[in-house]
C-alpha cells in the first residue's frame, strides 16, 4: 500500500497514466495501427483514390494488380484501389455514426433503466425482446423495410445494437448506484443529475468505451454483410460488401476482386478487436477472461 | 432530560423479499429494523453494536435520511423530519452526515480529494473559488492530511488516509450529528487508534454528536458514552457504557461481551450464545433471542418483551428483568 508520503511532489495525472499504459500494450498498439490505416485510407479517399470508383472501362476488365491498377480491376474494369478506398470511407462513416448513436442513446436508455427502478422492467423488457432477434436478421429486416441507403443502414444498425449497449450501461449503473460514494453524495444533498453525471457515468465509462470499440467492428462487419446481400448502399456506390458480392462470381478467374476488400474487412475487424482487448485490459481489467 | 438531538420513534424498515418459486411468487417481509426507539443526546457518543445483519447500518442510514423508514418517526432537534423533502431536506442535510465503513468504496475514484471534500459545499451553493479551496485545505489539515493531498486521487492513499478524507467530506458542512458506520472495522488495528483519536478530538473541538456503529465492543467501549445493543432488528438494551459492561442485563449483551477477546484471560466469563442468528425472514416467535438464550423461560417463547427501564437510564427488553418477568 503506497501512501502519499512516499510519493514525490508531481501532481496526479490519471488520464496520462492510462495513456502510457495503453501505449505499452502491444496488441492495443497493433490494433490502433491497423485501425488507423483504415481510418486514414477512408479520410484520404477523395485524394488518394485517383480515378472515379464508378468509371467503367471495357478494355481494363479483370486486370490483376499491377503498377497501373494497384489492386487490379473488376468485371466492369473499375479500379479496385479506388473502390476499396471509397469502401473504407463508407465503412468508417457507418462505424463512427453507429458508435456515436450508440454512445448517446445506449447511455441514456441504459442509465435510465439502471437508475430509475420503475423504468427498469419496462425498458429491459423491450430491450430483451429486441435482443431476441439475431443481429444480422434484424438488420436485414429493418433495412428491407426502410429501403436501401447509407442512412437507413446506419439507422438499422443502431436499432440493432443500442439495446446491447444499453444493457452494458445499465449493468454498470446498477453496481455503481449502490457504491458508498454515491450514498455519501446523497447524504450531502446531491441531486439526481449530479449523482449521474459526476459519480455514476464517469465510472461507467470504462466498460462503455470497451464495448463501443467492439461495436465499431460489429457495425463494419454487419454493414458488409448487408451490402453483400444487396441491402446496403445502392450500387454503384462502392462498399466492401458489394465489391465482394460482385467478385464472388469470378472467384476462380479473378480472385483479387473478392480477396482485397475481404482482407481489408478482416484487418479492420481484427484491428478493432485488438484495440478493444487492449482498452479492456487497461481500463477495465475485471472483464478480462482469465486464460 | 432536555430534547435529544436525534430521536427515533417506533422506526421500522421492512423489505419485501421474494421467496418461493418462479411460478408462485411470494413476498415475505424482512424486518431489518423493527419498531426501534432510540435517542441520541446532543454532544454524546452513542455506540450501536450487534452482529452483522442485525440492522444497525440500516438504522444508521435511516437516521441521516439515506433510507426512508417504512413506518415510525424520526425527530431532529424535536422536529419531525420523517417526511421532509426538497429544500427543507437539503437544509437538514447540512446538520447530519455519515462516514462509511469501506475506505475504498466510499470515495469516487475519478475525483481528486479536493473535489471530493468540496462537493458538499458546491451542492449547498458555494462557488469553486479560492475561498472554497481554503476551506477544504483547512478541513484536510484538521483531519490530519497534508495540504498536498488535495490534488491527489483516492487510489494513492492508504485505508486510514482514505477514511480521513471521508471524515473531512462529512465535516465540511459543519454538521452537528455524525453517523459513523463502522468507520474503523476495515482498517488495520495499528491505524484504528489514530482514527478513533481523531474522531474524539474532532468531537471535542466541534461539539459533535456521534452514533458510532460497530461490531467490535472494544472500540465502542473506548469511544462511547452510552451503548445500544441490537439483535435482529430490535434494540434489546441501552445503557450507560459502564452499566453495560459491568452489569449487562440482557443475556445477549452478556454473550456479546463474552465473545470479545479476553483482556484478563483468568476471569470467569458468561458463556457465549450458541448457534447462529436466525434468518430475519423466519423470525422466532416471542423473544427473538430465545432459541439461543441460556435463561430461556416459557414466557420467552410466546411473548415478545418490550423495552423497560429497571434502573434509571438503563433500558432492556427481557423477561428476566422486565416488569412482566
Amino acid at each position: 500500500m503506497s501512501t502519499i508520503e512516499d510519493d514525490d511532489e508531481a501532481p496526479s495525472r490519471p488520464w496520462r497514466d492510462t495513456l502510457v499504459r495503453l501505449m505499452h500494450h502491444r496488441l492495443f498498439v497493433t490494433g490502433l495501427v491497423l485501425f488507423g490505416i483504415v481510418l486514414i485510407a477512408g479520410l484520404a479517399a477523395p485524394w488518394a483514390a485517383g480515378v472515379d470508383p464508378s468509371k467503367i472501362g471495357m478494355r481494363t476488365r479483370f486486370k490483376p494488380p499491377s503498377a497501373d491498377f494497384l489492386f487490379g480491376t473488376d468485371n466492369l474494369g473499375r479500379s479496385l484501389w479506388s473502390r476499396t478506398l471509397w469502401g473504407a470511407q463508407l465503412s468508417m462513416i457507418i462505424g463512427v455514426s453507429v458508435v456515436a448513436l450508440n454512445a448517446v442513446f445506449g447511455t441514456i436508455i441504459g442509465a435510465l433503466a439502471g437508475y430509475v427502478r420503475l423504468l427498469d422492467k419496462l425498458i429491459m423488457g423491450l430491450n430483451d425482446a429486441m435482443m431476441a432477434f439475431p443481429a444480422v436478421l434484424l438488420a436485414i429486416g429493418i433495412t428491407a423495410a426502410l429501403g436501401s441507403s447509407v442512412l437507413n443502414v446506419i439507422i438499422a444498425l443502431s436499432i440493432v445494437y443500442i439495446p446491447r449497449t444499453a444493457r452494458i450501461v445499465r449493468a454498470s449503473v446498477i453496481v455503481l448506484r449502490e457504491m458508498e460514494y454515491v450514498q455519501a453524495a446523497v447524504a450531502a444533498g446531491a441531486g439526481h443529475w449530479r449523482i449521474l453525471s459526476r459519480h455514476i457515468m464517469p465510472n461507467a465509462l470504462a466498460p462503455l468505451i470497451v464495448q463501443l470499440s467492439f461495436l465499431f467492428a460489429y457495425a463494419v462487419l454487419t454493414e458488409a454483410t448487408l451490402s453483400f446481400l444487396g441491402l446496403g448502399a445502392v450500387p454503384p456506390t462502392p462498399t466492401w460488401g458489394n465489391i465482394m458480392a460482385d467478385g464472388r462470381q469470378y472467384l476462380t478467374d479473378a480472385p483479387w476482386i473478392i480477396t482485397i476488400p475481404g482482407v481489408a474487412l478482416m484487418l479492420t475487424v481484427l484491428g478493432l478487436n485488438l484495440l478493444g482487448d487492449g482498452l479492456r485490459d487497461v481500463l477495465d481489467p475485471r472483464l478480462r477472461i482469465q486464460p | 432530560m432536555s430534547t435529544p438531538l436525534v430521536e427515533a420513534r417506533m422506526l421500522s424498515r421492512h423489505y419485501a423479499v421474494r421467496t418461493g418459486g418462479i411460478l408462485r411468487r411470494k413476498f415475505t417481509p424482512l424486518r431489518a429494523v423493527d419498531e426501534v426507539n432510540l435517542s441520541v443526546a446532543s454532544g454524546e457518543t452513542l455506540g450501536l453494536v450487534g452482529e452483522s445483519g442485525c440492522g444497525k447500518s440500516t438504522l444508521g442510514r435511516m437516521l441521516v435520511k439515506l433510507n426512508p423508514p417504512t413506518s415510525g418517526d424520526l425527530l431532529f432537534e424535536g422536529q419531525d423530519v420523517t417526511a421532509m423533502r426538497g429544500a427543507d431536506l437539503l437544509r437538514l442535510r447540512r446538520s447530519m452526515q455519515i462516514v462509511f465503513q469501506d475506505p475504498f468504496g466510499s470515495l469516487n475514484p475519478r475525483m481528486s480529494v479536493e473535489s471530493i471534500v468540496m462537493e458538499p459545499l458546491l451542492i449547498h451553493g458555494a462557488k469553486a473559488d479560492a475561498a472554497a479551496r481554503a476551506k477544504v485545505a483547512a478541513m484536510l489539515e484538521q483531519v490530519g492530511l497534508p495540504a498536498r493531498a488535495a490534488r491527489r486521487f483516492p487510489h494513492e492513499f492508504s485505508g486510514g488516509q482514505r477514511q480521513r478524507v471521508g471524515i473531512a467530506r462529512a465535516l465540511i458542512l459543519k454538521p452537528r450529528f455524525l453517523v459513523l458506520d463502522e468507520p474503523v472495522s476495515a482498517l488495520d488495528v495499528s491505524v484504528q487508534a489514530g482514527i478513533v483519536n481523531l474522531l474524539q478530538d474532532l468531537q471535542a473541538e466541534l461539539g459533535l454528536t456521534y452514533l458510532f456503529i460497530a461490531h467490535d465492543l472494544a472500540v465502542v467501549k473506548h469511544i462511547s458514552d452510552r451503548v445500544a445493543v441490537m439483535y435482529l432488528g430490535r434494540v434489546v438494551e441501552v445503557a450507560d457504557k459502564r452499566a453495560i459492561y459491568a452489569n449487562a442485563l440482557h443475556p445477549y449483551t452478556e454473550a456479546l461481551i463474552a465473545a470479545a477477546p479476553a483482556v484478563r484471560p483468568g476471569r470467569v466469563r458468561p458463556p457465549r450464545a450458541p448457534g447462529d442468528v436466525p434468518s430475519a425472514l423466519a423470525m422466532p416467535a416471542g423473544c427473538r433471542f430465545h432459541p439461543r438464550c441460556r435463561h430461556v423461560m416459557e414466557v420467552c417463547r410466546a411473548v415478545e418483551p418490550t423495552l423497560t427501564q429497571p434502573q434509571p437510564g438503563h433500558f432492556v427488553a427481557c423477561h428476566l428483568t422486565g416488569v412482566g418477568g
